[in-house]
């Protein structure tokens, strides 16, 4: 896993805004690993899941120029080892009825789900850190892998007696 | 009170005080041109989009007020996406105007249809397309207000032909809710009281004053501070005039061109005071040596500036203005607590004598070819001390801001982060639109002055009298400079030939008068014929030496130790 930081940016929920970030990161160079982009309970703003290859660019020049953008309204880093990152994946595995059952015994043990069964394949759904998924994306490629999405992860901080592991970059100002 | 979408939008520029706007009308833009006509806007007709552009930013640098430019949409968007860049590159407050098809048919390849918004997104501080009529007041409100505050620079209003005609109900807002916009102009007082503290230490201090000087209107705060310290100050070639050249602290510019004295001063500093400026790469040359030893106090209202080249050891965010008026009231508490600063007489004793040595080096033989250098410095000294200069970009820039006096911050107009060919007349133009008052020259090369020419059409329509120098020396000057010295002499594609066109001739059809100086001799004289000329704009075709390079030089990526001075100081000019 290359050296990545998290960031969990509140921006303004309006047209362009996607494309206002997506486009910055690519005209300063800087590498997203993965995006995802949800609601937040305030209809007013988004919320987006960015996880950056801190290799290509310093994070302090990334969350500055993010901070830049004007519909961006708060950012907050969560270092790898302070965060809660969570996935999603779904998967549809070649089962026939040879290999059926020793597929089925991973979906067990990785504590994933089945969520569509076919002829020949099974759908499978696997929630988890991203390297519990890497690895069961490994253990199944035997089996062949008919298609597999990933959601990219979003991730909150660890909850601590400490007041600090939340750093608030930009604070919403009325 | 009901008014369509284009007279909200007129009604709107006028509210943000607009006396002057740039432009030319198409089909997209048709409603907001018909109520233009009973504003009290003054409109000036370009003849290409690009032009308003750059007129808009020459307005801007001249008045310190946002430069408004309105356009319709497609192909006169895309033509002013150069200067948009331009503006964005060199923090210039403009507020361009697209018309756009109508809402109802974006997406759909319609006539004149290009995504103006997404074209401009990442060369605009900020851009709205708008959507409802309703929110025109609001929107316009927010553009002035995001391009004149904090980092100025340009924004864009993209608006729907069918928005447009639509009705609204007119307000104005009281103020700006921009939730995710909040500069911080004040700089932090601690950090300013270290920073007074490094001044008072260092033993080879340098002001390094950029462009943010300029926009801030520090430049009476900036000589405080000089004179109060002793340090003496470079102005790079976006600060030129933020202090007066003649003043003896000002060491003049730094950078691949600058001169001996301001590259090596700040190379041999330990502590440059940063203001305003972001370490470009054509000052710092090669990042790794420059400026080894230098401890750096950076002051910028962009948080993103420091640290992002060099790191700084006093970082301080704020208004530059405003930081440097407070960071003299710590000077001044420092030396009344601890006595005089650290003794740096040795340091400009030191200046003094680069200074001596290296100075910046011409000949102007008697009969010989003319010299770019000669015509720069003659036209200094039969022009006013607040006349305006505007240039374009390449040798006759380099050579306009080393030799010119600056003696007024706001007096000298160019492209530097973009190095847009074609600026100069442009420039020139909203300059002298801005500033009736004052007399506008622009020096411009041969190459430069083909690219937007054209505009002097609209000089001569809007009795605009600016005064255009073109240094003619037949070639793409600054390219043909590379070409002789890193590829062996091969020059390829630099000559433009001195007689097409025939530059007199042209300027006489676009209603200007042309003239033409091959020799030393007539210089001075041609320029005073210039200068009495009020009524149209004057075209002089300076024949210059086309050998000419400009000296000293940096070359790209190499350190700023590798300075080369140039025949004038013999073999290998060290």
């Amino acid at each position: 896993m290359i050296a990545h930081h998290i960031l969990t940016v509140t921006v303004e929920n309006k047209p362009g805004v996607l494309s206002r970030v997506a486009g910055l990161f690519s005209r300063r160079a800087f590498n997203i690993v993965s995006l995802a982009v949800s609601p937040t309970d305030d209809e007013r703003f988004s919320r987006m899941t960015i996880v950056v290859d801190a290799e290509t660019a310093p994070l302090e020049q990334v969350v500055k120029q993010l901070n830049k953008l004007i519909p961006v309204i708060k950012i907050t880093e969560v270092a790898p080892a302070e965060g809660v990152e969570r996935e999603l994946m779904l998967v549809i595995v070649k089962a026939a009825a040879e290999t059926r059952s020793q597929v089925t015994e991973l979906t067990a043990i990785f504590e994933a789900k089945i969520v569509d069964v076919g002829y020949e394949a099974m759908t499978i759904m696997v929630a988890g850190e991203p390297d519990k998924l890497d690895a069961f994306s490994d253990l199944v490629k035997p089996f062949g892998i008919v298609e597999l999405q990933r959601t990219g992860r979003i991730a909150l901080p660890k909850l601590s007696r400490q007041p600090t592991r939340l750093r608030a970059v930009k604070a919403v100002r009325a | 009170m009901k008014l369509t979408g284009a007279q909200a939008l007129i009604k709107s520029l006028e509210m943000e005080q607009v006396e002057v706007m740039f432009g030319l009308p198409g089909g997209a833009i048709l409603p907001v041109y018909d109520p233009l006509i009973d504003s009290s806007i003054r409109h000036i007709l370009v003849r290409h989009e690009q032009g308003a552009g750059h007129m808009a930013s020459g307005y801007a640098w001249a008045t310190g007020r946002p430069g408004v430019a309105m356009v319709t949409s497609g192909p006169a968007a895309t033509n002013i996406v150069t200067p948009l860049c331009d503006a964005y590159m060199d923090s210039v407050p403009v507020v361009v105007v697209t018309g756009q098809v109508a809402y109802s048919v974006i997406g759909t390849d319609a006539f004149q249809e290009a995504d103006t918004v997404g074209i401009t997104m990442p060369i605009t501080k900020h851009n709205w397309l708008i959507s409802d009529a309703q929110d025109i007041p609001r929107i316009v409100r927010e553009a002035f207000h995001v391009a004149t505050t904090g980092r100025p620079g340009p924004v864009l209003v993209d608006l729907p032909k069918d928005v447009a005609n639509t009705p609204m109900d007119w307000y104005w807002p009281e103020k700006v809710d921009l939730p995710g916009y909040k500069p911080n102009v004040k700089g932090h007082p601690r950090q300013i009281k270290d920073a007074a503290r490094l001044i008072m230490e260092a033993q080879r201090p340098v002001i390094y004053a950029g462009g943010g000087i300029v926009k801030s209107g520090a430049s009476r705060a900036l000589r405080e501070l000089a004179e109060l310290t002793g340090v003496p100050v470079v102005t790079t070639l976006m600060g030129r005039g933020a202090i007066p050249d003649e003043h003896p602290l000002c060491l003049g510019m730094p950078g691949m061109h600058g001169n001996y004295t301001a590259v090596t001063s700040m190379q041999k500093s330990d502590l440059l005071i940063t203001l305003g400026a972001r370490f470009d790469d054509r000052v710092t040359g090669k990042v790794a040596t420059f400026a080894p030893d230098a401890k750096i106090i950076h002051v910028d209202i962009d948080p993103a500036e420091l640290g992002k080249v060099r790191r700084p050891d006093v970082p301080i965010v704020g208004d530059v203005r405003a930081v440097i008026e407070e960071l003299n009231k710590a000077v001044k508490a420092e030396q009344q607590k601890t006595g005089a600063a650290s003794d740096i007489s040795a340091w400009i004793a030191q200046i003094r004598e680069w200074q001596g040595d290296f100075p910046l080096k011409y000949t102007q033989d008697d009969g010989g070819p003319l010299k770019p250098q000669f015509v720069i410095e003659k036209l200094r000294e039969n022009t006013p001390d607040d006349c305006i200069l505007a240039s374009g970009v390449g040798q006759h820039q380099m050579w306009a801001s080393q030799l010119w006096k600056f003696k007024h911050p706001n007096t000298w107009i160019n492209s530097g982060g973009l190095g847009t060919m074609g600026y100069a007349v442009p420039a020139a133009i909203g300059a002298k639109v801005g500033r009736p008052d004052r007399m506008v020259w622009a020096i411009d090369g041969d190459g430069c002055f083909q690219m937007t020419a054209q505009e002097l059409v609209t000089a001569s329509a809007e009795r605009i009298p600016v005064k255009i120098a073109i240094l003619n020396n037949a070639y793409l000057g600054m390219v043909r400079q590379w070409q002789e010295l890193f590829y062996e002499e091969r020059y390829s594609e630099v000559y433009l030939s001195p007689d097409l066109p025939d530059y007199v001739k042209w300027a006489e059809a676009m209603g200007c008068v042309g003239m033409r100086v091959d020799t030393a001799d007539d210089v001075v004289t041609t320029i005073e014929k210039a200068n009495e000329i009020d009524d149209r704009p004057v075209v002089i075709d300076f024949r210059t030496d086309w050998r000419e390079k400009v000296y000293p030089m940096v070359p790209a990526g190499a350190s700023n130790d590798d300075i080369i001075l140039g025949p004038e100081f013999g073999e290998g000019g060290r």
